[in-house]
């Protein structure tokens, strides 16, 4: 069971992030938080003529799947609070494209869960990222080594492996 | 039956984001589950049928939760296709 008192902010946005004030308001108030861990993203550059990230995602389906994440990461690791700010649209190089930050009384939770609800996005919220290069665009192809990293968590209610077909 | 069929990302840029669909209850060759869908949908245009392939690799999801192929249908489901998810 998810505690009540869960501290939850999930915001899907065209705009930058800044990481100090994220954690500033996930730690505001809660004099139990002994540990605050966080996890930035940044766009990589993919070789030469590396131009932009153009990020779509499903409206809707996203914070769905994000909350349900952050309410089995409650269920398993004993944590206070969860920020997990994801960008969509046109980034570049450089760019901070995700921030997931986690408070808790001890550290080893806040570190575990923060790795936990990463492995869970990268294979499972509904998010694509095409590759614009001297600019022709190409869609990001999934990787199986993402699956193997959620995997390591054990069974997952509701988690679909990504990187295989649908099967009829 | 009626349904909304959503696709996103190269499904997207070949069929469009939204397809309303409806077929008699009953029918026989009614589409019964989310694969059945998918067939039924391919059988649409030469576009549908070549980015919906089972070789296409293709992920599905239900009321915006991800599910399987054999996920039976229902009146006025929200399915969408997709490929696999590449965020974070």
């Amino acid at each position: 069971m998810s505690a009540p008192s869960l501290r939850r902010r999930i915001a899907i946005q065209t705009q930058d992030f800044v990481l100090q004030t994220e954690l500033d308001d996930l730690c505001q108030g809660d004099a139990a938080a002994g540990a605050v861990t966080s996890f930035v993203g940044l766009v990589r550059s993919w070789g030469e003529g590396s131009e932009a990230l153009e990020l779509e995602h499903y409206p809707g389906m996203t914070e769905r799947s994000i909350d349900q994440m952050i309410d089995e990461a409650a269920r398993r690791f004993d944590i206070r609070g969860v920020c997990v700010i994801h960008r969509v649209g046109r980034l570049t190089p450089g760019d901070q494209i995700v921030l997931v930050a986690v408070t808790s009384s001890h550290r080893r939770a806040a570190f575990e869960a923060c790795e936990f609800l990463m492995d869970w996005l990268k294979t499972q919220a509904p998010f694509w990222k095409k590759e614009i290069t001297a600019g022709v665009g190409r869609w990001v192809d999934a990787r199986e080594q993402d699956d193997a990293a959620l995997a390591r968590w054990g069974d997952l209610p509701g988690a679909v492996a990504n990187a295989h077909a649908l099967r009829d | 039956m009626k349904l909304t069929v959503r696709y996103f990302a190269r499904v997207r840029e070949a069929l469009g984001p939204i397809e309303h669909c409806e077929w008699p209850t009953g029918a026989a060759d009614a589409p019964q589950t989310v694969g059945d869908l998918r067939t039924w949908l391919a059988h649409r245009s030469d576009a549908h049928a070549q980015v919906l392939a089972t070789d296409q690799g293709l992920r599905a999801a239900i009321d915006q939760a991800m599910c399987e192929a054999s996920q039976p249908l229902h009146e006025g489901a929200e399915v969408a296709f997709f490929p696999p998810v590449t965020g974070g």
